[in-house]
């Protein structure tokens, strides 16, 4: 005989007591659980939510690049920085620029550390009479892309057009059959065909490009350009325009900056904007799940408290009771020899076991209910030491809600007791 | 001399007045005795039995049981000190409800942890004639078994004093006389007995008797 048997007995004796004690503790500790669950479980969503915006707003970013690099690429150079005495309005109605600058400004541009534009391209181009061939066309010199000293060296948009080549639009190699590989006179000056375009529909279907300094040669410029052509970077602001004029007006003072392919670049604004609009849908969801969890966090600040308010007066009312009920019973056992202390331990063993269950069953109500709100989570929300808390709180509360009446129990005077027999 | 109750007073404190239940009363019950208080109800039987029984301490006067006062023990020795030399037996029993036969017999084990217990126990049970009730719980036991327990309970860690509150008051003739006749036993085997009873069946079995009347003596015992 000890004093755990007496204890166990006791319990299956008045079953129903401990039931009613167990199902207080367990509700206080389902609820603790349930909110902690409900609350990681909360972050857990979140996090993932967070994350596959976050992928989507990548593969977004990722498409833009690709769209931007196909559209430019397309495109080929989209700014043009003409000569400060360039008549825009003779440039838009003859399509080529009449106005000079030195040619040195293209390497001032390419060692300054501007860099809303890159990929620098120095033309000379101008209308003139094939003469061999009674033929307008445009002549364009270029010496290929001028490499930008603080950037890393990128493979050039355009390649060098060598001395005693050129390069032919479609409207030029097409009627005269003519291939890489053909010569050619060009006013005078004998060139070996080194490239032939397919037809593009613009102005650089009469195009033939020869070397910079033979075009510049040929037509009395020497070291001067018409324009140096320029790509925007995609990094640059809503209003990329202006900005670009601001950066380039404090290398080039003068220059007048003119952009090109507009509805391209409205594809291009048009996939910032939806890069913008998933990022904003990425913050509004960071956004969203912290209120959702803030919200969860607050229920639980209410809900907690009264739960284990509720389930400590809960227990307290059972132990007074079961006090009651034990009255004659406690005062044998003191009168045949029981110590206070083990009165106390007859009533405190009984609300460890009571918590222990509770405890147990709480856990398990409140994952369930924590998991079930919260879809397939279930086993990622599963934590040992939530466990391990809610089996030393739930004894804790058990014990401490049944201390006052354990103790009035063990403080009892049998002689009292048994003369009220 | 094993119970040894001298000069004796006791009163409560009630909202009206201050009652005296035991006034200068002295008692005294030698190995081998069995000596019975008697009085009507009220006069102070039972105050003396628990005052005996290191469970109310007096307002005044000399106790010692088996050489000790217990009144001189921290309440915890007090405690054990009953379970080690005095068994009680009451008119209500108060066996523990949910304890078996043989685990209300084995609960004054509790407090000795003595090994023994179980053996002797079993042994209490066979004489008692409780062998085929062993598994059964109060409730499902007649009154005469019922007392017949406790008396056991009251044996188990073999006390050198029994004091027996009414312990035939609720059982019928046959039943009264079986445990009166293991009071006996027990005083004649070298036990003190001090049993409170108004039943005058019960006094024959003693060797002597002590008559209260309104808290005090009425007969000096010789």
């Amino acid at each position: 005989m000890n004093i755990s048997r007496l204890v166990v007995q006791e319990i299956a004796h008045r079953f129903l007591n401990f039931v009613l004690a167990v199902v207080g503790v367990s509700i206080a500790v389902a609820c603790l659980v349930a909110s902690v669950t409900m609350i990681d479980a909360g972050e857990i969503e979140s996090q993932q939510l967070v994350a596959e915006r976050q992928k989507e707003v990548q593969e977004a970013g990722k498409k833009l690049n690709d769209e931007m690099r196909k559209i430019t690429k397309g495109l080929g150079f989209n700014i043009v920085v003409l000569a400060e005495d360039e008549d825009i309005a003779a440039f838009h109605a003859q399509g080529t620029p009449t106005g000079t600058m030195p040619q040195e400004y293209v390497t001032r541009l390419a060692n300054s550390p501007i860099v809303v534009i890159n990929h620098l391209l120095p033309i000379v181009t101008r209308k003139i009479q094939w003469a061999e061939q009674k033929q307008t066309i445009v002549l364009t010199g270029t010496r290929g892309e001028v490499p930008q000293a603080h950037r890393d060296p990128k493979k050039p948009l355009l390649d060098l057009v060598p001395k005693g080549k050129i390069v032919l639009g479609y409207r030029l190699h097409h009627p005269r059959q003519l291939k890489p590989g053909s010569n050619l006179t060009l006013n005078g000056r004998d060139f070996q065909v080194a490239k032939c375009h397919a037809e593009r529909g613009t102005v650089d279907d009469v195009t033939a490009w020869v070397n910079l300094e033979e075009a510049q040669d040929m037509l009395g410029m020497q070291n001067l350009v018409n324009a140096i052509l320029a790509l925007e970077c995609n990094c640059a602001t809503i209003d990329r325009l202006a900005e670009i004029r601001t950066e380039i007006a404090k290398v080039l003072p003068g220059t007048q900056i003119l952009e090109r392919g507009r509805k391209a670049l409205a594809r291009a604004e048009a996939r910032n904007k939806a890069k913008k609009t998933a990022d904003n849908a990425l913050a509004a969801a960071e956004e969203s799940g912290q209120q959702m969890i803030e919200s969860r966090k607050d229920q639980a600040n209410v809900l907690v408290p009264l739960a284990v308010v509720g389930s400590f007066a809960w227990i307290v009312l059972l132990a007074v009771g079961n006090a009651r009920q034990r009255r004659s019973e406690i005062g044998i056992l003191r009168a045949i020899g029981l110590g206070r202390r083990a009165v106390l331990v007859l009533f405190l063993g009984k609300a460890l076991l009571v918590g222990l269950v509770g405890g147990a069953i709480g856990y398990a109500s409140g994952f369930l209910i924590g998991t079930g709100f919260s879809g397939s989570l279930g086993q990622s929300l599963f934590d040992v030491g939530w466990l391990l808390v809610a089996l030393l709180i739930a004894p804790a509360l058990s014990a401490a809600a049944t201390w006052l009446p354990a103790l009035v129990a063990a403080g009892q005077d049998p002689a009292i007791v048994l003369q009220e027999q | 001399m094993l119970i040894s109750l001298k000069h004796i007073t006791k009163s409560y404190n009630t909202h009206a007045n201050n009652v005296v239940a035991v006034d200068d009363v002295g008692v005294s019950v030698d190995s081998g005795e069995f000596v019975a208080v008697v009085g009507p109800s009220g006069c102070g039987k039972t105050t003396l039995l628990l005052v005996a029984g290191g469970l109310l301490s007096p307002d005044s006067g000399e106790v010692t049981v088996d050489g000790i006062d217990p009144y001189s023990l921290s309440s915890e020795q007090r405690a054990r000190f009953r379970a080690e030399h005095i068994g009680f037996v009451f008119q209500q029993f108060h066996l523990i409800p949910y304890l078996n036969v043989l685990d209300n017999v084995l609960a004054p084990a509790l407090v000795t942890g003595d090994t023994n217990a179980r053996q002797r126990a079993g042994r209490l049970v066979e004489r008692f004639g409780l062998s085929d009730r062993l598994k059964h719980r109060p409730g499902q036991l007649s009154t005469g078994e019922r007392q017949r327990v406790a008396l056991a309970r009251a044996l188990l860690n073999q006390p050198k004093v029994i004091l027996a509150d009414e312990p035939t008051g609720n059982l019928d003739g046959d039943n009264s006389a079986e445990v009166l006749k293991e009071l006996q036993t027990f005083a004649e085997q070298g036990g003190a007995v001090l049993l409170v009873t108004h039943d005058p069946d019960a006094v024959a079995f003693a060797n002597r008797q002590v008559v209260l009347a309104n808290g005090q003596l009425q007969t000096t015992p010789p």
